[in-house]
């Protein structure tokens, strides 16, 4: 095969899983309109309720007045497609309760989310690598025990492991914030504690198929080579054994959107996962609905980069 | 791995080796796995000593420890292994007691090895170049990039490599595996050590390749190098050695010359493995010391009642395959001919044997013969009736007619049933699944296993319980249940030793003579196939190339492919007594 033929099959390729991206984008858009409808009480109610902030029933003229005012008197189907159009647009909406467009109110919390969620994806990696070059495959004590940590750091609860880090790390040893805002030092707890969980899970993928490899006939050969162990082992060993971790990192990103709002309640921080929160139970639909889309692009983006990753490491898989 | 010296060896390793001393020297060496209160011993007081540019051949069946003790000279037993000698000398230098640091220095500097089967001895992520270089790096033999670039090319040149600046970039999976072996052999030769140790480098390959390799190897050795052949094929070995060890069950039960070995072997072991090689002479007669089993049971005599009534019809053939034709979708998504107008026939009672090497669709023909491929053009008819061009309905009911048996019988069983099980199923298809009462299917269970040669204890078996042999027995067994009138065999006896490939060629002998029954028999070994077909049918590349007699076609093949592939075969260069 040459080389231009290669090129031509990457970008084609790409272009596919762009427009496949798209589509998956567009069924979350559709997804959280409908959704809406399944949501108990009248739009104009809540919007009425958030702007008079008291809990009462809504008089027939502000009704008249609301349902003009955000299209509520039209058809579904108008509605749906003014919805996809502002979308394309890059217009999410505005919100019922916070009066600013919601791309906005995203926009200044997706900051602290992406960091926290790229700080523990790396931090996972990082502890995964070196535990396993260093311990995997031996016939001694350690080999054992972090295999059983793994297990047991994936059993735990994120929230709990969470709290126990805050209070023995920040409130007895003080050697983190309590409420870390979006400073570097208030990110390594809530990293920690996000990243231990998903070691457990990366972890005993990664330590098991390491220990596999390990046992294959090209690592033996390599070692008749006289190449050193460590060599061997972050060569060949490495290098086969984090393919089915990148695959799992896949699943693990969509993990880790959904973990941060936890993680973020219980360390005070700012984040997509607070605004979720609090927009779900103001019945902020629009801010619910723009979470949930930029959401599914975020896990769009990243399931392409572990596929771009997983070709970059292993040049056996072709695009396809 | 520890080594443990008898005190009496401390001092003799004290004194200066004369200069005569050969290169390599093995004495009184034990290997055992497993920690002490469970230790298997896996070679057992094993001496052999390599003298420079000598070729020593070790052969033996697997387990046999032969392998073992390759490894033990290279400190790559593994962790649980425990490694004893009263000498254990290389150069001079003691290697039973090296440190980690000390037997990189030797591997592949000094003491080069090639393990069997380049797709999975060559890291599948890494370009084979790269592979090559890391011999150079290990040992920081080069300086800078663009002599390890000049260096690994040459090699790649050396050991026969086409296009060695392309191949260089390539991953194992993209070369042949004629090219892979190759460059797994050039990785151990890039520096070029004193000691060449290859461990069944041919095994994987087929006929053809395999003579280029040993042509490589046979090139290393006139370069004045030694090398420690390990293989369970003794025409290689005859083909390559100087002298030969014959080991078993971890002890060497043999040794001597080449000529002394195959010319004249002594132990009786060494004489069974001779005989058991399938090969023209071996025609009609039995390869191993097995006795015919007895037919009496009343299973047998059902049998040979049914299959008698179908001699009784010679004319016509049983199965017939008419101009095949069929094509797969390659990665590149274009269309490949895979069998290309391939016709046939089988009589009753008869073995066709169909002979290719790998690539050349003689599976793709088995499968189209069992309907699991439906041909794209051409048809084969069953019976006289049509096979592949039927619904799957219609060849339900007459799938019992013909069974198969594969290379790997382990991954067509299902692991958690046991032996009964899987035979008692295949029962349960006879004539498209009228059921016989569970009595008659027991007992039919114990007469079928009876038949194969294994005793009623390896009912409640399961097959992860039992050795190759033993499984291939159940695969055949089966295979017979629902009483077929053709059994397919794929390469049945690919992966078994030749001793085990002895039994199992006489069993399938046998029970065509007293059965009756009519055979497929595809194999990449030229030899199993002469031994057993009465027809032959050579294939390459999809092309039906020669057919005839077995005797014609083998002993005076027509087409040059055939010539080509006949002359691959090592013969022996020393004929038994």
């Amino acid at each position: 095969m040459n080389a231009t033929k290669t090129i031509g099959d990457r970008s084609l390729w790409l272009v596919r899983r762009l427009l496949s991206g798209l589509i998956v984008v567009w069924a979350a858009a559709t997804f959280t309109f409908f959704m809406q409808f399944l949501m108990p009480g009248e739009r104009a109610q809540i919007i009425f309720n958030a702007n008079s902030g008291n809990i009462g029933e809504i008089p027939p003229d502000q009704l008249l007045a609301i349902n003009a005012k955000y299209g509520f008197d039209q058809p579904v189907i108008a509605q749906y497609g003014n919805y996809i159009w502002d979308v394309m647009h890059g217009d999410l909406g505005q919100s019922y309760v916070q009066y600013q467009p919601v791309t906005e109110l995203i926009a200044h919390q997706i900051g602290p989310t992406i960091a926290l969620a790229f700080a523990a994806m790396l931090t996972a990696w990082i502890i995964t690598i070196t535990t396993t070059v260093l311990f995997a495959g031996r016939d001694n004590i350690w080999s054992k025990a972090i295999g059983g940590f793994q297990v047991f750091l994936a059993t735990l609860p994120p929230y709990w492991l969470a709290t126990i880090l805050l209070v023995v790390f920040a409130i007895q040893l003080r050697l983190f914030p309590v409420v870390g805002g979006n400073t570097v030092m208030g990110l390594v707890l809530p990293t920690m504690a996000l990243a231990l969980e998903i070691y457990g899970f990366l972890g005993q993928a990664v330590l098991r198929e390491f220990t596999r490899v390990l046992e294959q006939p090209f690592i033996t050969s390599s070692r008749m080579r006289g190449t050193g162990d460590f060599s061997v082992r972050l060569r060949h060993g490495l290098r086969n054994a984090a393919l089915p971790g990148i695959t799992l990192s896949g699943w693990i990103i969509g993990k880790l959107l959904s973990g941060a709002v936890l993680i973020e309640a219980v360390f005070g921080r700012q984040g997509l996962g607070g605004v979720l929160v609090a927009a779900t139970s103001s019945r902020d639909v629009p801010v619910v609905s723009g979470v949930i889309l930029v959401s599914a692009a975020l896990f769009v983006a990243a399931s392409l980069i572990v596929d771009l990753t997983y070709q970059l490491i292993d040049p056996r898989i072709k695009a396809a | 791995m520890n080594v443990t010296y008898s005190a009496a060896l401390f001092r003799q390793n004290a004194t200066h080796l004369p200069v005569s001393d050969p290169l390599l020297t093995v004495e009184n060496l034990d290997v055992s796995f497993g920690p002490a209160h469970a230790r298997r011993a896996v070679v057992k007081g094993v001496s052999f000593t390599v003298e420079e540019g000598r070729c020593i051949a070790i052969v033996g069946e697997s387990g046999s420890g032969k392998s073992v003790t390759a490894r033990t000279l290279v400190g790559l037993t593994g962790p649980r292994s425990h490694v004893q000698a009263d000498r254990l000398t290389f150069q001079g230098m003691d290697i039973g007691r090296l440190g980690d640091k000390k037997w990189r220095a030797l591997r592949g500097k000094r003491i080069g090895f090639v393990l069997q089967d380049a797709l999975v001895s060559l890291d599948p992520l890494r370009p084979i170049g790269k592979e090559i270089g890391e011999t150079l790096l290990a040992h920081r033999a080069i300086r800078t990039r663009a002599e390890l670039t000049e260096r690994v090319l040459d090699l790649l040149k050396l050991v026969g490599v086409p296009e060695p600046a392309v191949k260089a970039r390539q991953l194992p999976h993209e070369l042949s595996g004629g090219q892979r072996q190759r460059a797994l052999i050039a990785t151990a030769i890039a520096l070029d050590p004193a000691l060449l140790v290859a461990d069944e480098p041919t095994t994987a390959l087929d006929v053809t390749i395999q003579a280029q390799i040993l042509n490589l190897l046979s090139e290393t050795r006139e370069r004045g190098k030694a090398m420690i052949l390990i293989s369970h094929n003794l025409a290689v070995v005859s083909q390559m050695a100087d002298d030969v060890i014959v080991m078993r069950h971890g002890e060497i039960v043999e040794r001597g010359s080449s000529e002394q070995i195959f010319g004249d072997p002594r132990h009786e072991y060494t004489k069974c493995l001779l005989k058991a090689i399938p090969s023209v002479r071996s025609r009609g007669k039995r390869l191993s010391s097995s006795s015919a089993p007895r037919f009496i049971s009343a299973e047998g005599e059902n049998i040979k009642g049914l299959t008698q009534s179908d001699i009784a019809r010679p004319g016509r053939p049983l199965l017939e395959a008419e101009r095949l034709v069929k094509r797969f979708r390659g990665p590149d998504g274009r269309l490949r001919t895979v069998v290309n107008d391939v016709s046939f026939s089988l009589g009753y009672g008869e073995t066709l044997g169909i002979v290719g090497e790998s690539g050349s669709g003689k599976t793709t023909v088995a499968r189209m013969a069992l309907a699991l491929e439906i041909p794209d053009e051409g048809e084969v008819t069953f019976e006289g009736a049509p096979w592949t061009s039927a619904t799957e309905k219609e060849r339900c009911l007459r799938r019992s007619s013909i069974s198969v048996i594969y290379q790997d019988p382990l991954s067509s069983f299902d692991p958690r049933w046991t032996i009964e099980r899987i035979v008692d199923d295949a029962l349960t298809k006879r004539d498209g699944g009228s059921s016989l009462d569970r009595a008659s299917r027991q007992s039919e269970v114990s007469e079928l296993l009876d038949l194969v040669g294994l005793s009623p204890a390896f009912r409640t078996r399961r097959p992860l319980e039992l050795s190759g042999g033993q499984r291939q027995r159940v695969a055949i067994a089966r295979a017979l249940a629902p009483r077929p009138k053709i059994i397919v065999c794929d390469e049945p006896v690919s992966a078994l030793d030749v001793s085990i490939q002895a039994q199992i060629l006489d069993l399938l002998g046998d029970l065509k003579s007293h059965l009756g029954v009519s055979y497929l028999f595809i194999s990449h070994d030229l030899g199993v196939v002469h031994h057993l077909s009465d027809r032959v049918l050579v294939m390459n590349h999809g092309d039906a190339v020669e057919a005839g007699g077995a005797d014609d076609v083998f002993l005076q093949p027509r087409q040059p492919y055939t010539r080509r592939l006949v002359a691959a075969v090592p013969r022996f260069h020393f004929q038994a007594a």
